[in-house]
């Protein structure tokens, strides 16, 4: 049993892999960027969690920054995805424009707010 | 604290009841050098001159009078002025009057062509005068021209001499003019010297029957003299109103000078010399005074109460007042003093011979005599009177004294004023011994046998006792004068002082033998409240007589009391020094937020190229992506535009930098507000484009 079990998770990945080279390069970019952003908010957890909150806005808008950056990416990429139906009538170089805009925008108040 | 104030108080009623005791025999003094110096300080010109001609008279009359010439920087600045007046032909009778006088004193340098166009006016103004005042300005001027060498001549003295007189009371005093029904004692002073000037400028002789009638005025005058207890005599308004109201030294003043100057002319007066000696203490009474006005008035009518000074007139037909004085009046038997007294003039000059006589020298308490008809010998050196005390066996105390004055010349009683009698205040000091002194401990019924310690109060050691709440302290002494006998002071305490700073004060009862105190420290136990240890016996022994007046610490004794109870009364607060508070605060520790404890720089340094880490990782994944720039525009202005766009997102990144580490928000929005705009529309042109172009392949 164990040994089906284990065959069928790599069986699962692999078809995961071969599925996601499928995807287009610019929605690879965007989830490279979106892990990159999450890495890096995981990062400050942790420093966190060894020396303690002292400027808690400090670390508030640095997580905030990079998990806010990543989730405007999310909403960029599923704009962007061509297979995706609501989108349809968007061109993607406005879904960029705004995630630009809403980027800057987070970021004066990420600035802000950090001390 | 309350019982300082009940010191204070006692103190206070001790120097009223003292200053009372003075006045009935009040110690006075002749003119001195004090007066001198009290008048250069007084008369001070600013820059050269003084205000007005009437105070710059003031001042040079005073300074002529005491002998202090000053006159030589005053005249520079003060002639031109007087010249000024008396050309004037406008000036008022009063700016004559202050002119002329002033120029009698300062001599400044007038033709007799001015003083005669001023005799003149003075002529006209004296025809149109109607009020004293203006009368009595215009004859003294004329009176002062007269005294430059001018001739000025009163033609209608009888009529002036009418006009002055018929404004004169029944009473004796004077009003100011006919309409004004207040009469004056000050303006009998003023008419009586315009009588006087009126009388000397004559051409003809004045009638003595209307000389013989002011006489009889200023015995009338006279009469209306007021007294304080102590002898002195002086001359007081009759109404105290309001502005017009001159205070009773420049209404003697005013009638001192009236009076001696119409004796200079008319003869001799009825006026008993009683009465001028009695007006002269009067003035000596005051002292210093502390105004100018007052210090003029006191000086100028004493000089003319005295013969041998430079006066306007020059021989007076008034008794010359003598006084006694003494120089002393605290006389030490320590320091072996004798008894000095001083019979001179007002102003210290020499008297005709006499000689003075102690009549009866009384203790002040008891009134009993101790000296009689004791004759003082004269030092014809130092010009006193003197008697030595020393062999009398006089004890130390205060005592009056009564003198009498008589003159060797008989003929002198007609000129000179002693008033026979007088009277003096003096102290006798000596040093008081202490005998016999004798301190204890014992228990309550046991005082027969109490051990006694001798204290001997001309050491310094101090004694050690100890005693409980059933014993009694008993201190007991004798206090012996220099002739032996039994003294008696004023201020005779024991002093019982806690470490703790509470006080506690007993006053020592006298027998006829010995002062004595027994402390019985089982009834003080609650006055003591109830505080044990250590208590600082002091002895304070004081006298007017005393010349070794003394707080003496003798020692100290421990003290131990039972237990307070639960209702006893706390010891009052002791006062703290009232500068203490002028004095620095206690510091104030401030308890200041400790900084929160930060992390190693070397972990946040770790963490911190942790965080690149993601980054790092980011570009090698784009790089295996295998991202690329042939998106890029190729032609120049969609390329400039594209460029622009990363450059703008660029500096706003930037602009985000700067507000991190210098800008505040308001400057950061605005510099985002230029930069917003500009990227909207060069990102617009740049991503318009891109999808135009996209839009352009999708359909290829």
């Amino acid at each position: 049993m164990a040994k089906s079990n284990a065959s069928d998770a790599q069986a699962l990945i692999r078809s995961l892999r071969s599925a996601y080279a499928a995807t287009p390069t610019n929605l690879k970019i965007i989830d490279l960027y979106v892990v990159f952003a999450i890495a890096t908010a995981i990062i400050q957890v942790v420093y966190m969690g060894i020396v303690g909150s002292f400027p808690f806005n400090s670390f508030l808008s640095g997580v905030l920054s990079c998990v806010g950056t990543a989730v405007l990416a999310v909403c960029l990429r599923s704009q962007v995805n061509k297979e995706n139906k609501e989108f349809k009538d968007l061109p993607p170089e406005r879904a960029f424009a705004d995630f630009v805009l809403c980027n800057l925008v987070l970021h004066l108040v990420i600035m802000n707010f950090l001390g | 604290m309350a019982r300082n104030l009940g010191f204070v108080v006692g103190f206070a009623a001790l120097i009223c009841a003292a200053l009372l005791s003075i006045s009935a025999a009040a110690s006075i003094r002749p003119i001195s050098d004090a007066h001198r110096s009290a008048a250069l300080e007084l008369f001070v010109p600013i820059d050269g001159s003084f205000p007005s001609l009437e105070e710059t008279y003031e001042a040079l009359r005073t300074f002529q009078i005491l002998g202090l010439g000053k006159t030589s920087d005053i005249s520079n600045a003060t002639c031109p002025v007087v010249l000024d007046k008396l050309r004037s032909p406008t000036s008022s009778p009063k700016e004559f009057f202050n002119a002329l006088r002033l120029n009698g004193i300062l001599g400044c340098e007038i033709g007799s062509q001015t003083f005669e166009n001023v005799a003149s006016h003075l002529h006209a103004l004296i025809k149109d005068a109607d009020s004293l005042m203006d009368l009595y300005y215009s004859v003294i001027s004329l009176l002062h021209i007269k005294g430059q060498g001018v001739s000025a001549v009163l033609s209608d003295a009888e009529g002036v001499f009418h006009s002055i007189k018929a404004l004169s009371q029944s009473d004796g005093r004077w009003r100011y003019d006919s309409n004004n029904a207040e009469s004056s004692t000050y303006a009998a002073g003023i008419a009586l010297e315009a009588l006087a000037a009126v009388v000397s400028l004559a051409d003809a002789e004045v009638d003595q029957s209307k000389i013989g009638i002011v006489k009889h005025d200023i015995e009338k005058l006279f009469d209306s003299i007021k007294s304080y207890d102590d002898g002195t005599l002086y001359f007081d308004e009759k109404h105290v109103d309001g502005s017009e109201y001159k205070g009773p030294l420049t209404t003697t003043a005013s009638v001192v000078r009236g009076v001696t100057a119409f004796a200079a002319v008319a003869g001799k007066l009825n006026i008993p010399g009683d009465k001028m000696l009695g007006l002269a203490k009067f003035f000596l009474s005051i002292g210093v005074p502390g105004s100018t006005k007052d210090l003029f008035n006191q000086i100028d009518a004493l000089s003319c109460l005295e013969s041998n000074r430079q006066g306007f007139f020059l021989w007076y037909r008034i008794s010359i007042p003598l006084i006694l004085s003494l120089p002393a009046t605290v006389l030490s038997l320590t320091s072996k003093d004798q008894l000095k007294v001083e019979v001179t003039t007002v102003f210290g000059s020499a008297a005709p011979p006499l000689t003075v006589i102690l009549v009866q020298a009384s203790s002040y308490d008891k009134d009993t005599p101790v000296l009689e008809n004791q004759e003082l010998q004269f030092d014809t050196e130092n010009n006193i009177h003197y008697l030595d005390i020393l062999p009398l066996k006089i004890d130390v105390g205060k005592y009056t004294l009564e003198f009498e004055i008589s003159l060797h010349d008989p003929e002198n009683l007609n000129i000179y004023a002693t008033g026979g009698r007088a009277n003096a205040l003096a102290f006798l000091t000596g040093t008081i011994k202490v005998d016999k002194a004798q301190i204890g401990v014992f228990d309550s019924d046991a005082e027969s046998a109490a051990t006694m310690q001798k204290l001997d109060l001309s050491q310094d050691n101090r004694i050690s006792l100890a005693a409980n709440h059933l014993q009694r302290m008993r201190l007991t002494f004798q206090l012996v004068t220099p002739l032996g006998h039994n003294f008696k002071p004023h201020q005779v305490f024991l002093k019982l002082r806690h470490e703790s700073k509470v006080e506690h004060i007993f006053a020592l009862e006298s027998s006829a033998r010995q002062f004595k105190i027994i402390l019985d420290f089982l009834g003080l136990v609650e006055k003591f409240y109830y505080l044990s240890g250590r208590y600082e016996i002091d002895l304070a022994i004081g006298d007017a007589a005393m010349e070794n007046s003394f707080l003496r610490v003798l020692g100290y004794i421990d003290l131990d009391l039972p237990e307070p109870p639960e209702k006893a009364s706390r010891p009052p607060p002791q006062p703290v020094d009232p500068y203490s508070r002028f004095g620095p605060k206690p510091e104030i520790s401030h308890i200041f937020r400790s900084p929160e404890k930060r992390p190693p720089k070397e972990l946040s340094f770790s963490f911190l190229a942790l965080t690149i880490v993601p980054l790092v990782g980011f570009l090698i994944g784009l790089l295996r992506l295998g991202v690329n720039f042939k998106g890029f525009p190729s032609s120049s202005v969609p390329a400039l535009f594209s460029i622009l766009f990363h450059a703008g997102i660029a500096a706003v990144l930037l602009l985000y930098g700067l507000f991190w580490l210098k800008l505040d928000l308001f400057m950061t929005l605005k510099a985002l507000g230029l930069l917003g705009v500009f990227l909207i529309f060069v990102g617009h042109r740049t991503l318009s484009h891109l999808a135009s172009t996209s839009a352009k392949l999708k359909t290829n």
